[in-house]
């Protein structure tokens, strides 16, 4: 390592850089199964009860399982940017929106035996939903400067009540089997459609972060207010927007979270998805005090977090205790990737070059 | 302090330093920014280990400081530019955090005993007083009845005066010589030559890391401190307005702005207001006479109350700064750090970003084109930093105040207002901005300059807007435009100011 630093800057930068420590994290899941299991990597094209080619495998089921995490990431990456806080409700604001739209398609009956609206309506629904969720929680921490945890702490509440009251506390089931491609496979395609999703959400945020402002206007409203105010930028009004945003990628994540059951729990669904969502944000090494953010980090993270709870999964840890060894690891991850102990690290390689310098 | 070393990955900040202090002697340390002031007191406070050489006390001989801690415990105090209390706590509790032993607090004691230190040193504050309800100077002096209360043997001051009026000055000073008499070593840092000449005994001048000499204040005149500091002899500093070319154009007498009855949320009383095309005035006035505030209103910084303002003769409405912007104003704030940079933005997005705002949401710059607004200006404006991808909050003060320089020239603006926009900045830097506001204004660029040092002003502006108690008192030109008759128009025809 220190061979490495001492022969000049490619390495340090790398080290610096602020994907390294997610890459790194990646790299020695993937090693880890594969000196436990290499069949971990196996991926294998076979068919479904309907008869179909689906491909399976473990890699399949991360990038399957990672993508309602990857999409929220996305707007948490937004939020935490511009407001320097996190929204804790998406959980909650996931039953309102999936319940919204089962509202719709099943108009009200818990047993339809058709669509009573095709499916764009339902999802059209579910995404107004999110964002109305989104501009109540946006509108409370930009407008009436509250703190974004306790903003949200309100919704992530009362939430799940609020889902259930929007379908009378029924759990109706979307008749349509076309409803359930959302979540798994579309007839004829081996790769699951949640992948298409997200890389869909993945290629606008992209797009969007490319051919407008939105990047450089959160950044600086999250590093600096007052000043972002007298450059012409209205703060309040992106801290509202990226709350949106979120609200967006809350419906999109509904739709896959519904369709994978085709129907809701509205205890159950998206359970603590908030949590893993702002930590997909820190793993990705974006600051959770706001301010500069890379996106690519933040979904890198949500894929990382999914990774992990495979991998425990193949370690055949039970899905009580999965919580406990995933904290063990987040903490690892989350300390290394730490200014200050990154700091002491390249103190310590400093060092050990300086010395290697005088001796050779 | 003998033969300190410092290093900086890319860059030595000191080499082989030398500097004493005696007792009982206010000792001026003078240098451009990025000269190793700031590095030499810090090496000394213990907040950055040295590399090298050594520091000697008079009892205790050769001692090493780890640790601000360790310097507090020698008796080094140190009291910086920006205020490093904390100001949601009461003026005794800042007086004495983190200086109690054991775990038991005399509350009581406490605020009697600060009481006691304030009336000593003839400060006007109370113990149970909130910090951030005093005013910024108030705030400075509890950091020296801090400093002054730990027995402190040397006391350094970084730029403690650069956001105090000329009578909280006086008080600093007065404070300062107190304590010289009873034998503290005064190390006293400032951009601002007539204090130094006013109550220091010695200078020490560094440049570029290196020491220059120390002198004593009667052998080095005033041009010659400056030529030491800058590493050349400076004849441009006496008056650049003689040299300078006035705006020449037809319309030089059109009003480019014009405010009627003018207020806003800042509590400032309505006023009236115009400039002409390609001219230079200024607001000036003791702190907190409602300079800034003033062009904030026009700016449209501070919530509008009332008022009109007029571009050529048209009503526009300016409720927010963009409207502003969109009007071809632009507005260097007085407070640089609060206001002006994006600190962990690069150069390059902090120089772009009032133009990208202007350009629209939907409209970035590539990648080339903002690298190109950005090479453009750190040249033209001689910026120091190592690229255009560095954040801006790594550069020294002089450079990050060019940046926002730049990020309001790249706008081209009608109408730049400056406020403050020489505070804290070196010498060099200074005269910089001052020639370009007026190679600006022979554009026929209109530019309000606010500078608390007065003989700036003089050297700029052509129409002073005087302000006292947050309103306009006067206005002079042409021949009137003299410190004294400032002064009085300030004090509004008293005799004593």
């Amino acid at each position: 390592m220190s061979k490495d630093s001492a022969k000049g800057g490619f390495w340090k930068r790398l080290v610096s850089h602020q994907m390294f420590i997610p890459l790194v994290a990646l790299i020695l899941l993937a090693v880890i199964n594969l000196v436990h299991d290499p069949s971990f990597f196996k991926i294998t094209l076979g068919t479904n009860n309907a008869g179909f080619p689906v491909l399976s495998g473990s890699l399949i089921t991360i990038l399957d399982y990672g993508s309602e995490l990857a999409i929220l990431a996305i707007g948490m990456t937004l939020v935490t940017a511009a407001s320097g806080g996190q929204d804790i409700s998406v959980g909650a604001t996931i039953a309102i929106a999936g319940s919204a739209m089962l509202r719709v398609l099943c108009g009200g009956d818990s047993r339809p035996d058709a669509l009573a609206a095709p499916i764009i309506v339902g999802f059209i629904v579910a995404c107004l939903a999110g964002m109305a969720c989104g501009a109540f929680n946006g509108m409370l921490v930009a407008y009436f400067k509250i703190q974004p945890m306790i903003a949200t702490l309100i919704l992530f509440t009362a939430g799940r009540s609020i889902a259930a009251w929007i379908n009378n506390n029924e759990l109706p089931i979307v008749p349509d089997p076309k409803f359930g491609y959302f979540g798994s496979f579309i007839p004829g395609i081996p790769i699951p459609t949640t992948v298409f999703i997200a890389a869909a959400c993945i290629i606008v945020i992209a797009l969007v972060l490319r051919f407008t402002n939105l990047g450089l206007y959160t950044q600086a409203v999250g590093i600096n207010e007052s000043s972002s105010r007298l450059n012409g930028i209205n703060p309040n009004f992106i801290k509202f927007i990226t709350f949106v945003i979120l609200g967006l990628c809350v419906a999109v994540a509904a739709l896959i979270k519904v369709s994978r059951l085709s129907t809701i729990n509205y205890s159950v669904i998206a359970k603590d998805i908030e949590m893993d969502a702002i930590l997909a944000v820190a793993l990705g090494g974006n600051s959770l005090a706001g301010g500069k953010f890379n996106m690519w980090a933040s979904i890198l993270g949500a894929y990382i977090i999914q990774f992990l709870t495979t991998t425990l999964y193949k370690f055949n840890v039970s899905s009580d205790a999965l919580a406990a060894y995933k904290a063990v690891v987040v903490i690892i991850l989350v300390v290394v990737s730490a200014p200050v102990f990154r700091d002491a690290i390249s103190k310590l390689t400093k060092r050990k070059a300086k010395t290697q310098k005088e001796v050779g | 302090m003998r033969k300190i070393d410092k290093s900086f990955p890319g860059v030595r900040a000191l080499q082989g330093v030398d500097f004493t202090l005696c007792e009982g002697e206010i000792h001026a340390l003078m240098g451009e920014n990025g000269a190793g002031k700031s590095t030499l007191i810090k090496v000394l406070t213990g907040v950055y280990g040295k590399d090298g050489g050594t520091i000697s006390l008079k009892d205790q001989g050769e001692v090493t400081i780890h640790s601000p801690q360790d310097a507090q415990n020698l008796g080094i105090s140190t009291v910086y530019q920006e205020i490093t209390l904390c100001p949601n706590l009461t003026v005794a509790e800042n007086m004495y955090i983190g200086r109690t032993k054991g775990t038991i607090q005399h509350w009581k004691k406490m605020v009697q005993d600060a009481d006691k230190i304030l009336q000593n040193l003839d400060i006007p504050a109370k113990a149970s007083q909130q910090l951030a309800s005093c005013s910024i100077a108030v705030q400075q002096m509890v950091a020296i009845a801090r400093a002054v209360d730990m027995d402190c043997k040397v006391l350094i001051l970084d730029e403690p005066t650069s956001s105090l009026d000329e009578q909280e000055v006086e008080k600093l000073f007065g404070l300062m010589r107190d304590l010289k008499a009873r034998g503290v070593g005064i190390i006293f840092v400032t951009h601002f030559l007539d204090q130094v000449y006013e109550v220091c005994d010695k200078i020490t001048v560094l440049r570029d890391g290196t020491l220059v000499g120390e002198y004593e204040i009667k052998d080095l005149p005033r041009v010659q401190l400056v030529a030491k500091m800058l590493g050349k002899e400076m004849d441009d500093l006496s008056d650049i307005k003689s040299e300078q070319n006035t705006y020449q154009g037809d319309d030089a007498d059109t009003k480019v702005f014009e405010a009627e009855n003018l207020q806003s949320n800042a509590g400032i009383k309505p006023f009236d207001f115009y400039i002409k095309k390609g001219e230079v005035n200024g607001f000036t006035g003791l702190l907190g006479s409602g300079r800034s505030e003033s062009v904030r209103a026009i700016f449209g910084a501070d919530r509008v109350l009332q008022g009109t303002v007029k571009k050529n003769g048209k009503v526009v409405k300016i409720a927010k700064p963009l409207d502003a912007m969109k009007n071809g104003i632009a507005y260097l704030p007085e407070d640089r750090k609060v206001d002006g940079i994006i600190g962990d933005l690069s150069v390059r997005e902090n120089i772009i970003l009032a133009l990208q705002v202007l350009t629209g949401f939907f409209r970035p710059f590539s990648k080339s084109q903002a690298n190109k607004f950005a090479d453009e200006y750190i040249k033209k404006l001689s910026i120091k930093t190592a690229s255009a991808d560095t954040p801006i909050k790594s550069l020294s003060g002089g450079n990050q105040q060019k940046v926002i320089l730049a990020r309001w020239l790249l706008t081209h603006p009608e109408y730049l207002i400056l406020d403050e926009p020489t505070r804290g900045i070196d010498v060099g830097t200074k005269v910089d901005i001052q020639k370009l506001v007026l190679e600006l204004a022979s554009e026929g660029t209109s530019v309000t300059f606010i500078s608390s040092e007065t003989d700036e002003m003089l050297r700029t502006c052509s129409r002073l807007i005087v302000m006292r108690d947050r309103k306009m008192v006067g206005e002079l030109s042409g021949d009137d435009l003299t410190q004294s008759k400032i002064m009085s128009t300030i004090a509004g025809g008293e005799s004593e100011s």
